[in-house]
């Protein structure tokens, strides 16, 4: 058998001599790599992208909302009345052990106002451990204290996007801002979060004492309650025992006969964020699905050409049996010119998927990763491509006849 | 020692229930340095006999030894080898690689024995200077003219030092003069070098270069005479 290095040399000479149909030939697998680099990188991309949506969310994150009140025989919607009470976030905290953290909150939206500038924002109303638990960072100054939320103080926290509007170059802190004519101290800034998974600002915020919040700025009816407390289960592990532990502790304190509806329940935010990232793993295994199609079409095309081009070239192959080629030697400069082909237009496909992926990132703001692993995955899966549909074609090539093969016009 | 040597060889065809005998008991041997012409009418056999000859293809009975090698049971690979070393070819199209260099052409029994490119490369070029193409090394076939073609050929079967070259029709596609010239040139080789040629022709007046005409018909070898021989004894 001639030497590995010879055989690759006179493939790549047959294919320099059909420079415009190897190229054509190769296009069904540049345009299948380039759709399995260009799916990855997307795909990547929208995952590394949840995963960092879920971590600025806060992780482990449980949410109790107040549920439904019946009132004289009439049932009130969800959230209608605040049911849920701060002793109720405390006890939590205290009595249920899969339990990290535990914040109440209330929010609204409201008008703030710096010298002659005025923004609206949400503002939330909580305690400190609301920072830990939504990893909130402090960018500048401090968070407020417990005994600031105890004397309803007049302190805030302001978000970048806040920060940037009322006070441009301008440092925020110490400064007085007045919310619903209630002056307020800024006593910090937090860090930067960017969007959440539903595309919103969460920069845009002002996070103030949940007392403040009731007493002086929103107003409300039910002091002392809330509609939602946000809690941290101890970690991932714990989340179920956490909600189990949380909905007995509460169906007990609000003193829940087993007939009636709980005023209460317990949601599990990390979940829903997982069903989203799960729905971005069936498109992508979508797009895997038309990625392979048009490989194995490419495959495909490559064996129709090595077909013709063998019984094109039936004559050169009985010239190079009657000097001495063995039937491996035809078997594989035939499979040889298959791999090569499919393994150059792998190598374009990922020029061009990649070129592709930077493009949808820059155009329509994508986040994309071209990762080694796909890369890898592309080429590896081109020369498979080659190796299996060129086979066919090569052992026809190399099952020929010396005496048929010579006579061929 | 002889060179070829056919016992009883018998080809026989078989087309679904048809049976064609296309070789019916041949034998017959040449000597190294030979000339022979193997001549007869289509459909005689002569070429089933120069497939065999060739190694391209084994008998269905006898046997054939080539070079003192037992040849008539081997099968497709080893015949290859035996072909690389041992046999020159010549056709009448002369079946040179198209889009191929004259030298890359020359190359290819070369490539096949396992020899390195580089020694490839400079006995490619001294066999062509020796078919007097020296300076045409990168011309390919459709820049020379048929001679021209016919004399690469040549060179190719010459480059592995086959002992035995055989030359199908070699001047079937070529005119009188140019005819002429290849006879002269491989009579030339058959009586410098030594190499045994074997020439399958319909035409007398190139079996007329040889020194020993076998003819076949219907799958016998029916006269096998020396010319230049009877002329002296007639």
């Amino acid at each position: 058998m001639i030497a590995f290095g010879e055989i690759i040399h006179v493939s790549l000479r047959s294919l320099r001599a059909n420079k415009m149909r190897s190229a054509l030939t190769t296009l069904g697998i540049v345009i299948g790599v380039a759709a399995v680099v260009a799916m990855f990188a997307i795909g990547t991309g929208a995952n590394r992208k949840v995963a960092a949506q879920m971590a600025s969310m806060g992780s482990n994150l449980l949410v109790v909302r107040s549920g439904s009140v019946t009132s004289g025989g009439a049932r009130m919607g969800g959230g209608a009345t605040p049911s849920l009470s701060f002793a109720d976030a405390e006890a939590i905290v205290k009595e249920c052990p899969a339990v990290g953290k535990a914040a109440p909150t209330e929010s609204r939206t409201v008008q703030i106002i710096y010298g002659n500038l005025n923004w609206s924002t949400r503002a939330e109303g909580t305690t400190p451990p609301m920072l830990d638990i939504r990893n909130w960072t402090i960018g500048s100054g401090r968070s407020f204290n417990n005994s600031e939320v105890r004397s309803a103080a007049k302190v805030c926290l302001l978000g970048q996007t806040v920060a940037d509007n009322l006070f441009g170059d301008e440092d925020p802190l110490g400064k007085v801002v007045r919310v619903k004519k209630v002056p307020m101290v800024v006593v910090g800034v937090l860090g930067k979060k960017g969007t959440n998974a539903m595309g919103q600002d969460q920069d845009d915020t002002l996070i103030i004492p949940i007392t403040t919040a009731q007493k002086r700025i929103f107003g409300s009816r039910h002091q002392g309650k809330v509609s939602s407390v946000l809690v941290q289960a101890a970690d991932s592990n714990s989340i179920p025992a956490a909600i189990e532990q949380i909905e007995v502790l509460l169906t007990e304190r609000h003193r829940i006969r087993t007939d009636e509806d709980k005023d209460f329940s317990v949601m599990n935010l990390a979940e829903l964020m997982e069903a989203a990232a799960e729905s971005t793993k069936t498109l992508s295994f979508l797009l895997a699905a038309v990625a392979s199609i048009s490989l194995l079409v490419g495959g495909i095309g490559i064996m129709n050409i090595m077909l013709v081009s063998v019984t094109e070239r039936t004559r050169e192959i009985g010239i190079r049996m009657a000097v001495g080629a063995r039937t491996p030697d035809i078997l594989l400069q035939f499979l040889a010119e298959a791999v090569i082909l499919s393994v150059l237009g792998g190598l374009t496909g990922i020029a061009l998927g990649a070129l592709i992926s930077v493009l949808i990132s820059h155009f329509a703001g994508w986040t994309t990763v071209i990762s080694p692993l796909s890369i890898g995955l592309a080429f590896g899966f081109s020369a498979l491509v080659g190796i299996f549909f060129g086979y066919y074609p090569a052992s026809k090539a190399a099952a020929l006849d010396p005496i048929e093969a010579l006579r061929y016009e | 020692m002889t060179l070829i040597n056919l016992s009883g060889i018998r080809k026989t065809y078989f087309l679904g229930e048809i049976s064609v005998e296309a070789l019916r008991g041949v034998s017959l041997s040449i000597e190294p340095g030979e000339f022979v012409a193997v001549m007869g009418p289509s459909g005689s056999g002569k070429s089933t006999l120069m497939n065999i000859l060739g190694c391209l293809d084994t008998p269905t009975e006898g046997t054939y030894t080539l070079d003192g090698q037992d040849v008539s049971r081997l099968g497709q690979d080893e015949l290859a080898v035996i072909r690389n070393r041992h046999i020159g070819f010549v056709f009448q199209g002369f079946n040179l690689l198209p889009r191929t260099s004259a030298l890359e052409n020359v190359e290819l029994p070369m490539l096949y024995k396992g020899v390195s490119r580089h020694e490839r490369r400079q006995r490619a070029a001294e066999a062509l200077v020796r078919v007097g193409l020296g300076g045409r090394e990168h011309h390919q076939p459709h820049q020379l003219s048929g001679g021209q073609q016919q004399r690469v050929a040549i060179a190719r079967a010459l480059v592995n030092e086959s002992p035995l070259i055989l030359a199908d029709e070699p001047t079937g596609n070529l005119d009188t003069r140019t005819s002429a010239e290849i006879m002269d040139f491989l009579s030339e080789l058959n009586r410098t070098a030594g190499i045994t040629v074997v020439l399958v022709t319909h035409e007398p007046d190139i079996a007329r270069f040889s020194r020993r005409v076998i003819m076949v018909r219907d799958g016998l070898v029916v006269s096998d005479r020396h010319p230049d021989e009877e002329g002296t004894t007639a």
